[in-house]
This record gives structure tokens, sequence and C-alpha cells, in this order.
């Protein structure tokens, strides 16, 4: 079998250029995105890495909606709605999970605090919202409860 | 790089524009064990992603893996105006990254 020279070359130069990009692009992407926050096994330690603090305040602004019943962990939706002005952030963390942070979500000028995504939770346990607005910390808990788990399997 | 994995329906009313937005991803959390061989399957998911509208960014995600299969998100932005591009990029914890389009109707 012989392998022509130019394919050879081609194939390098491609292969070589697409290393590159996946390389460099999360790098830039992923700037963001703290491990340290995501990988704790505290829900205080989490939000100490992702906020700088935990010292939160309850606050009646920061609204939380969750079902008091998740008949399937796997997908529990959830709602984070604030009045708060200048708001930069709200964060979901779910206590009981393995790693309790589940979600940062930016909230840049120009967009509400109004929020919706779907969690897994693997037991019945705390859910708080935690809303970053000049920079202090608001929150919002509820208790959930789960018949199935959703993490494991 | 695969394409394709977000469905978006975004409207604007009055003076906001609402999105809502589906990934189809399996969001492998990383805590689930093989049936067969008994070992941990490896964790997979989307860990940000970037919604931009007219080069502006409007959201931003940061995500874990305890975050549902088919990851679902919905937020309100002003200023968008029926017939304007959303511009949404996301990235898998593997660094495996997709840019797509969607229209405000």
């Amino acid at each position: 079998m012989s392998i022509d020279r130019r394919s050879i070359v081609k194939v390098i130069a491609v292969g070589g250029a697409l290393m590159g990009a996946s390389v460099l692009m999360p790098r830039i992407a992923l700037a963001a995105w703290s491990k340290e926050a995501f990988e704790a096994k505290e829900q205080t330690a989490a939000m100490k890495a992702l906020l700088g603090s935990d010292a939160l305040e309850e606050s009646t602004e920061v609204n939380l909606k969750a079902p008091d019943i998740a008949e399937n962990g796997a997908v529990v939706p959830i709602t984070v709605v604030s009045t708060l002005s200048g708001v930069e952030s709200m964060s979901i963390f779910v206590e009981g999970n393995p790693s309790p942070l589940s979600a940062e979500f930016i909230i840049p000028a120009g967009t509400q605090a109004d929020v919706s995504t779907r969690v897994r939770m693997g037991k019945t346990t705390k859910v708080t919202a935690v809303v970053k607005a000049n920079g202090k910390l608001y929150s919002a808990s509820k208790e959930v409860k789960v018949t199935i788990g959703g993490c494991g399997g | 790089m695969a394409n394709g994995i977000l469905k978006v329906k975004a409207k604007t009313a009055g003076s906001a524009t609402s999105v809502k937005m589906m990934a189809k991803h399996i969001m492998e959390s990383g805590q689930r064990k093989d049936k067969k061989s008994g070992e941990l399957i490896p964790a997979l998911f989307l860990q940000n992603l970037v919604v931009k509208h007219a080069d502006k960014v409007v959201f931003e995600a940061n995500l874990g893996p305890s975050i549902s299969k088919n990851p679902y998100f919905a937020f309100k932005f002003e200023g968008g105006a029926s017939g304007d591009e959303l511009v949404l990029t996301w990235t898998e914890n593997s660094g495996k990254s997709g840019t797509e389009t969607a229209a405000i109707k």
C-alpha cells in the first residue's frame, strides 16, 4: 500500500489546525466557568468559590418557584425571579446533590431577572436560589420532596 | 463539530423578548454506572451557553452536570425586535463547542 506524500501532509495540516482550535477555543469560552465551585461537595464551599461569600440575606424580592413534590428527580422545573434592581447573576444550589451548584446565570443589563430551567435532584432536599445584586447576596430556599432520585441509575 | 442541538423559540411582545430554548444533550452526570461493567460513565455535559443579540450578550449560563437531560432554559430581555437574529454558542465540558443562530418571531 502506498500513501502519497501530499495526502499525508494534508492530513497533518488539517489535524493540527483542528487540535489547535479545540485547545484554544474552550479556554476563551470557559473563562467564567468555575471548576472549583461546580465540583465542590459542600454547598457553602460552592457558594464561596462561586460568589466569594456564603453570607446570604433571605429576601422576599427573590422568588424561587419549584414544585413541593417532584415525582421524578431527573427533571425538576425551577424558576427564579427577582424584583431587585442591579441583578448581576442568579445561581441555583441543590443542597443534597453530590455537587450542590447546578447553574449560574449571568444577567446582563437589559435582561430581566427571570430565568427558568430544569435540574436533577438526587433526594429530598433544600433548593436555594442566590441572587447577586449590587454586590450583595440575596436568597430564597424551598424544600422539594423527591420520590424518585435523578442522579444515579 | 456537531451543530444543531438547540431548539429556540424567541418571541417579542411589547418591549421584552422571551426566549425559550432546549438543547438536545444527554447531560451525563458522572454519577451513573454502566450496567454491564459496573464502572462509572464519565461526565459529559454542557458547561456554558451564551446568547447574543446584536453582538451584545443577553444571557449566559454556566452549568453543572446536575442540569436535566435535554436542558431547558427560558429568559427575557429588552431590545429585541421581530426578525432579529440571536447567536447561541454552547460549550461542552469535553471542549466541544458550537454556534447556532435563531430568528426572533
